[in-house]
């Protein structure tokens, strides 16, 4: 059974890269598009690894991230952070709400694939 | 089409939406609204194109894309506040990134210099140099070390010897030692040795603490950025040392395994990482099913760091996982896209249906069928449901005219700079939907009107002063839907159509009578005549030989009609009626000879019952008739298609009173006028071939194809008679 990642970004276009990359690298995709459609989508699936924006409207990232660790079926799974910032605060208050790494935008499909090996257990 | 360019365009219409909603945002904040979820649209607007951008290595739109969301990103801090002296410099700030949005798709010219400039004054407002952070973004930091280690390690490294200690909250985030070993063990040979001494006993034990502390002594050739780069995610929650090993220290693994062994009998890591370590050797290319395929092996390994471990067991696979995750993620989003040839197919389909219906309801009449027997009754009830069906697929088609509306505010900024008038823009009704070939064709002419709102109707914030007026103008554009068609209204608080000076024109112009008698309304009909130019001196805005009479003919092209209402001091009012719809069309069905062929209903203005006498040959074989003493000229339609080889007698016909481009007018006459209907517009151009005089085609009830007259065409190609009477009388 291939693995579900969800990708949770407002971008059209971040969430066709983000589902090219990851259904040729043979994972099973599903997304969301701002942080309350995440949690929604979590209520029916559990995925083995969410992929996350952190700027979207109605709630962002931080507060998406905080939603599924605060819900004892999901706080377990890896958070990766999709992130045009690398500066270090940036990656502080994402990890501080409970993410488990990050990939810095512009990402390759190497980079992000990796990313989520290296979380997914 | 290729996925990587397909993307690109989906990333290209974002932009247009982005930019769409980043003007919308500063709009708003320009009016005074400070409200923070105003403030994040328009970060993420910027944000997110820039995101994009980088993706697609779009260098300039990154640049700039940065800057712009420095700034932002400062209001939305609450650093700065959006006072006027800052949200003016963004709005241009936005047109400058809509134009490089524009360049980086299209291709073509980016000034350079006024990029420069906006970009310099967004960076005066948050005081910040430009290029200070520009760079972070590339910064993996993995590629500042490369340097380092060649110079470092000149021969081959022992490998490296690593103590590592996790802290809570590193597994509180989802983290796993197993997973930090397994990456270790891909670098290299490693040898795992836990120190479990820390655990405490069963009632003293947290669930989610940490106690285990683990050794790994790795071989080979790798850095020391490689072996951190596996710590990256969690060096803030776990104690971690890394130390060259001593070369004397490498070779005893079996001494580390026994240890291990000892401390935690039941689990032999080093044996499970050696397993692990051989499934990621052997299948290193398909990363996600090694991932898969180790979890089993690993799973216990799980239970030494967390014993009683309520979040692994929730992570282990349940039998209602499967299922759920095959729900395919579109199910709850809200919209679709779908290629527009297909929208397109299904309307003609539906348009053939409608036909087919109207073709199967007087076969039954004709089959004589009472009206009210079953027959009958059950197709009124068709009837209806193929107009419902009808209406709901061209709903299909149907957009808000937002995506039009939007763009006129920039227009507006930069007529009124060019022109040195203060403008503000109101948009009404921007929800009201209408046909996507209508909202595409609406551009141009409400550019037009825009611009000559601001440029010819606002007077200079002085005159305005002096008036007694806000200097700043008000251009108002509205939509609304009435009796069926859409509506849309230009308007301006200007000064209103000065009359004197249009009519002085139309008489130099030589497109009126020195003494001719005109109402108000004529008179500002005037300036919708072809030639007509009312700017004093040709300005930069407007005069480029393109006047209302081109708008008229681009809103008649698409079956609509346009008005003017002005007051003088007060300002004038466009108003446009349009189709909702290119799709089909109001016609009055007209008897030619033994054809039957259809007059836009919008083109019409009146009919008549010619008298003989009415009529007068010119030379030439063409024929005018007076209409209220006006001579207009008569297009006997049957000859003009080449239907019949005699004139018809005006007085067994019927003469239809038509307006086509630039308000000139003809009368057409017809053997009879059969009634008004609704028809289905099937091009002629795609199933024939073009031919002059007629629009399209569409098909009627009884199967006949109809040809839809080209009311320009006929008008113009009457034009020569015409010309000729104004020159004889």
């Amino acid at each position: 059974m291939s693995k579900i990642i969800l990708t949770v970004d407002d971008s059209r276009t971040m969430r066709d890269m983000l589902r090219l990359a990851l259904v040729e690298a043979g994972f099973e995709v599903i997304q969301a598009e701002d942080g309350v459609h995440g949690l929604e989508m979590l209520e029916g699936q559990a995925p083995d690894v969410i992929v996350t924006d952190i700027n979207m409207p109605r709630m962002d990232g931080y507060g998406f991230i905080e939603g599924v660790r605060a819900d004892p079926r999901h706080r377990a799974i890896p958070i990766l952070v999709l992130s045009t910032e690398s500066s270090t605060e940036k990656k502080m208050r994402a990890r501080d709400a409970g993410a488990t790494g990050w990939i810095v935008k512009p990402f390759s499909p190497e980079k992000l694939v990796d990313a989520i090996r290296r979380v997914a257990a | 089409m290729d996925p990587m360019a397909e993307i690109k365009t989906t990333f290209f219409q974002e932009c247009e939406e982005q930019l769409a909603e980043l003007e919308i945002g500063l709009l708003a904040m320009e009016a005074g609204d400070h409200d923070s979820e105003t403030v994040n649209a328009v970060f993420r607007a910027v944000h997110s194109v820039k995101g994009g951008a980088g993706a697609f290595g779009l260098d300039d739109l990154v640049r700039f894309a940065h800057v712009f969301e420095t700034a932002m990103d400062e209001v939305r801090a609450g650093r700065m506040v959006a006072t006027q002296e800052v949200v003016k410099p963004m709005l241009r700030a936005a047109d400058v990134l809509a134009d490089l949005v524009r360049a980086a798709r299209d291709g073509g010219y980016v000034d350079h210099e006024r990029n420069a400039a906006v970009a310099a004054e967004l960076t005066a407002l948050t005081g910040q140099d430009p290029h200070a952070d520009a760079d972070d973004d590339d910064g993996m930091d993995e590629i500042a070390f490369q340097p380092v280690q060649i110079a470092q390690f000149e021969p081959e490294p022992a490998g490296w010897t690593l103590r590592f200690k996790p802290r809570s909250e590193l597994y509180r985030k989802a983290n796993e030692t197993v997973l930090l070993l397994r990456e270790l063990a891909r670098l290299g040979e490693v040898e795992v040795e836990l120190d479990a001494s820390e655990l405490p006993l069963l009632p003293h034990l947290d669930p989610e603490g940490a106690y285990l502390t683990w050794t790994v002594r790795l071989r080979g050739a790798s850095s020391e950025s490689d072996v951190r780069e596996v710590f990256e995610f969690v060096d803030t929650d776990c104690e971690i040392d890394v130390q060259p090993t001593a070369s004397d220290a490498a070779p005893e693994p079996e001494a580390a395994a026994p240890q291990a062994e000892d401390a935690a009998p039941e689990f032999d890591v080093a044996a499970l990482i050696r397993n692990a370590q051989a499934q990621v050797a052997d299948a290193a290319a398909d990363a996600p099913s090694v991932a898969a395929s180790v979890t089993p092996t690993v799973a216990p390994l799980e239970a030494p760091h967390e014993a009683p471990d309520d979040h692994a067991a929730t992570a282990a696979p349940d039998p209602g996982r499967q299922d759920a995750g095959k729900v395919n993620a579109n199910v709850s989003a809200p919209t679709i896209r779908v290629d527009l040839e297909r929208v397109d197919r299904l309307i003609d389909l539906v348009g053939e249906l409608v036909i087919n219906q109207a073709m199967l309801a007087q076969r039954v009449i004709e089959a004589g069928m009472a009206r009210a027997s079953s027959v009958a009754v059950g197709l009124d009830e068709l009837e209806q449901l193929t107009r419902e069906l009808q209406d709901s697929v061209m709903a299909i088609r149907a957009q808000p005219v937002k995506s039009v509306f939007q763009r006129m505010p920039r227009l507006a900024r930069e007529v009124a700079s060019a022109t040195g008038k203060q403008v503000r823009v109101v948009t009404e009704g921007e929800g009201t939907e209408v046909d996507k070939t209508v909202i595409e064709r609406l551009a141009d002419p409400l550019t037009h009107m825009i611009r000559n709102a601001i440029d010819h109707g606002l007077e200079k914030p002085e005159r305005r002063r002096e008036a007694g007026k806000n200097p700043e103008g008000v251009v108002r554009l509205a939509a609304f839907h009435r009796s069926g068609r859409i509506v849309i209204e230009v308007s301006d608080d200007g000064g209103g159509i000065n009359r004197e000076r249009v009519r002085a024109i139309a008489a130099e112009k030589g497109l009126i009578a020195a003494d001719a008698m005109l109402s108000d309304e004529d008179t500002d009909n005037l300036i919708f005549m072809p030639g007509f130019s009312t700017a004093d001196a040709i300005s930069d805005i407007s005069g480029r030989g393109v006047g209302m009479d081109v708008v008229r003919r681009s809103i008649q092209e698409l079956g609509g009609r346009i008005s003017i209402a002005s007051r003088p001091g007060l300002g004038s009012t466009f108003t446009m009626s349009l189709p909702l719809t290119l799709a089909v069309l109001d016609g009055m069905v007209l008897s030619v000879g033994d054809q039957t062929l259809v007059a836009p209903l919008t083109a019409i203005v009146e009919t008549l019952q010619p008298q003989r006498s009415d009529v007068h040959s010119i030379s030439g074989g063409s024929r005018v008739i007076t209409i209220r003493d006006k001579y207009v000229a008569l297009i006997d339609v049957g000859m003009a298609l080449g239907y019949r080889s005699e004139p018809l007698d005006p007085e067994e016909g019927v003469a239809l009173l038509i307006e086509g481009d630039g308000g000139s007018r003809a009368v057409l006459l017809v053997d009879a006028i059969q009634g008004q209907r609704q028809v289905v517009i099937k091009s002629l151009e795609a199933n024939y071939r073009r031919v002059d005089g007629i629009a399209a085609a569409t098909i009627l009830g009884d199967g006949r194809v109809a040809l839809i007259l080209d009311i320009d065409a006929l008008v113009s190609a009457s034009r020569g008679s015409e010309a000729r009477l104004l020159q004889t009388g």
